[in-house]
């Protein structure tokens, strides 16, 4: 966990007076609507359905006990005793009251918390790998670099007014954990010949209505000048961004417009400038950053404990459980995705209780993942089978990680404003519909996700599976997508975009064409280490589309029956 | 009557000379179109036709870091009291405050954050080479 220092604390405790003095001017009739959109967008205060949405950020996922039980007071206190996790690991607050936010505010900034530039066209919080700083094949600790980005990006003074929001994410190990190719900016530790660090550059990445998979800018930057090379991006980006068309704004339509040659070429030519300036990292930086992280007193434990040979425990630990670079010690995930309940949706109560489970099984730390779910990363082997009782008596311990029923699902149209259709019900159908576990262990690794409109914070275009929500003359149908791939997690399948594979559907018939893909997958798979996204990007999506709807001949039969009904 | 703000203090102006010197600069002007001939100018304005607008943000820096202006560096249009900070932490010194704004108010902005991580005009070494020092 990184502790703040004075100055760190300052500037937060500075943000939540401004803010309050914001609040106050806009309730006094002295700041426009628009004006107050503007500000507190940047501080993630949505005006949302039924009432504000307050997005508070968890810096690149990381969290303390300490900090749990505060997000558990506040939702208690402000809040209707719960809190969703998003895809950006972040926590929302769906009921606030927009008069209470300058001291929710101020009671997460006694606790090194913020909601500063959670949303609004602004640089957002970092994101990164959950398994950051314990993965077997780290190359780097993320988080210290994730840090140094979190405190460069915070009130930056040129980069307060993007055209657009700017998302960015880092991978410090070999696979990638973070999705980085989906994201505006996206770094990937490398090592070069002489074991120096640094990072490939990938720009323009992005979800939304225009997905597109970024590129790769620079194959090797020295850690020395992430900061100016950023600064150079950033720029070029803040003057040419187009700010006359919200849906062009993001940098990916600049990259695409102008080329991604010749983007680079403009970028490092404004690092040309920039480059050995006063950005440029020095050792100490580094090496301050790196003291003020707590780290885990790992004591020296047996790395082959006998477990217990209990039913639904050998699945879990199978699914829920990953290994550690320490000996002895692993990374479980407590899953949030239980049937019936929202995707990355936890009460106070439970918040409460993960808290204590954290204390006393990993150091008073956890991780929130982009897949919904918390992480606690330093447990002992030896105490798995104990906090597996536990976790289970909690319902956090369903054994679906990476299975269809691990779905990443946005607020959708329940509570979202931008929707046009519902997440949450299609989820929990789906999960109904999937709920046998043996059936779910055959079919074996998929990501489903879902997103109720086309900003696509449900991530569906990189699901293996991806479920849109289109508004159709005022009603709520689902585009059907597949082939999307969040990034490298498994050699060989980088990240793409899935293909919409035909006209949508009502509601109630998603469980039904889910199932059909999955049927088409099951027949057409060369074994079961083949998962369902390697078979769509063997054999294409037509296999698949003719399951769902008939082939061809059929569909035009059908086509000219209804033509001559109507 | 919009309120001028000028090294920190609200400011009178009197009537601009007909032969003053100053150029003004949209959000898609290059500063380097200028770039020659800042050293014979009174004033450069920048102008912020949206409070959204974050162009002249750049520009400012362009222009005090890359080409070395050293006069009046003015934000007029949309300028309100909430982005003076970074309008000044980028280099500009002088602010037309639009229509509404309270003055008195708007110095106090200067003061919203005490310091900033970043490298800028205001403060040229990022703040941890000076926590190295």
């Amino acid at each position: 966990m990184y502790t703040y220092d004075e100055i760190d604390q300052r500037l937060v405790d500075e943000r939540v007076r401004q803010f309050r003095d914001q609040t106050r001017r806009f309730l006094a009739g002295q700041l426009s609507e628009e004006e107050f959109r503007a500000l507190r967008l940047r501080n993630g205060l949505y005006i949302q359905r039924y009432a504000p949405m307050l997005r508070i950020a968890i810096p690149y996922g990381l969290l303390s006990t300490v900090q749990l039980r505060k997000l558990s007071e506040i939702a208690r206190k402000y809040d209707r005793a719960y809190g969703h996790f998003s895809t950006r690991q972040n926590l929302q607050l769906n009921w606030p009251k927009l008069e209470q936010v300058p001291d929710i505010l101020a009671e997460l900034a006694t606790v090194q918390m913020h909601a500063i530039q959670t949303s609004g066209n602004s640089f957002r919080n970092v994101t990164t790998d959950h398994l950051a700083g314990v993965a077997q094949d780290e190359i780097v600790d993320s988080f210290v670099w994730c840090e140094i980005i979190r405190q460069w990006s915070t009130f930056h003074p040129e980069f307060s007014y993007l055209p657009r929001k700017f998302k960015f994410a880092v991978n410090g190990a070999k696979s990638d954990r973070a999705a980085v190719a989906v994201h505006d900016i996206g770094l990937h530790a490398v090592r070069n010949a002489e074991n120096e660090i640094g990072f490939k550059v990938l720009v323009g990445g992005g979800l939304g209505r225009t997905p597109m998979i970024g590129f790769v800018i620079r194959e090797f930057l020295p850690w020395q000048h992430l900061l100016s090379y950023v600064e150079a991006i950033l720029r070029v980006y803040n003057r040419y961004g187009r700010r006359d068309n919200i849906h062009k704004a993001r940098i990916k339509i600049l990259v695409k417009e102008r080329g991604p040659e010749k983007f680079r070429d403009e970028v490092e030519a404004e690092w040309a400038h920039l480059k050995d300036g006063p950005s440029t990292l020095i050792r100490e930086e580094i090496e301050r950053i790196e003291g003020r992280f707590t780290r885990p007193q790992y004591e020296k434990v047996s790395s082959d404990p006998v477990f217990p040979s209990v039913p639904g425990f050998d699945a879990w630990r199978k699914r829920n459980v990953q290994a550690h670079k320490v000996p002895g010690y692993a990374a479980v995930t407590l899953s949030l995705k239980k049937t019936g309940v929202p995707p990355g949706d936890v009460t106070s109560d439970q918040m409460d209780a993960i808290a204590d489970l954290a204390d006393r099984y990993s150091f008073g730390e956890l991780r929130v993942t982009h897949e919904q779910n918390l992480v606690l990363a330093d447990v002992r082997q030896s105490d798995l089978a104990e906090l597996w009782r536990e976790a289970r008596a909690l319902g956090l311990a369903t054994p679906n990680l990476g299975l269809l029923t691990n779905i990443i699902a946005c607020p959708g149209g329940d509570f979202c404003a931008l929707a046009n259709a519902k997440s949450i019900p299609v989820a929990e159908a789906i999960q109904r519909r999937f709920d046998d576990l043996d059936y779910l262990h055959d079919i074996g690794e998929l990501d489903l996700n879902i997103s109720g409109c086309m900003n696509a914070c449900g991530h569906h275009h990189v699901g293996h599976i991806g479920i849109l929500g289109v508004d159709k003359n005022g009603e709520e149908w689902y585009q059907i997508e597949i082939g999307g791939n969040q990034g490298e997690t498994r050699p060989g399948r980088g990240a793409s975009l899935g293909k919409v594979i035909g006209p949508s559907f009502a509601r109630a018939q998603v469980p039904d064409v889910i199932e059909r893909l999955i049927d088409c997958y099951l027949e057409k798979r060369d074994s079961e280490a083949e998962r369902f996204v390697d078979v769509v990007h063997r054999i294409g999506v037509e296999p698949f589309k003719e399951q769902v709807y008939g082939n061809a001949d059929q569909r035009a039969s059908r086509h000219s029956r209804e033509r001559a009904l109507a | 009557m919009a309120t001028l703000i000028k090294g920190r203090r609200v400011i009178v102006e009197s009537a601009p000379s007909p032969e003053a010197k100053v150029v003004r600069l949209e959000p898609h002007d290059d500063p380097a179109s200028i770039a020659g001939r800042l050293a014979k100018l009174e004033r450069v304005e920048v102008n912020f036709p949206k409070f959204g607008d974050g162009r002249g943000y750049s520009i400012a820096r362009l222009l005090r870091e890359r080409y070395g202006y050293r006069g009046e560096l003015r934000a007029v249009g949309q300028v309100g009291r909430d982005q003076l900070y970074y309008l000044e932490s980028c280099g500009f010194d002088a602010f037309l405050l639009r229509d509404g704004e309270d003055p008195e108010e708007a110095l106090a902005a200067f003061n919203d954050f005490s310091e900033s991580y970043q490298a800028s005009v205001a403060r040229p070494m990022p703040l941890f080479r000076r926590r190295a020092k």
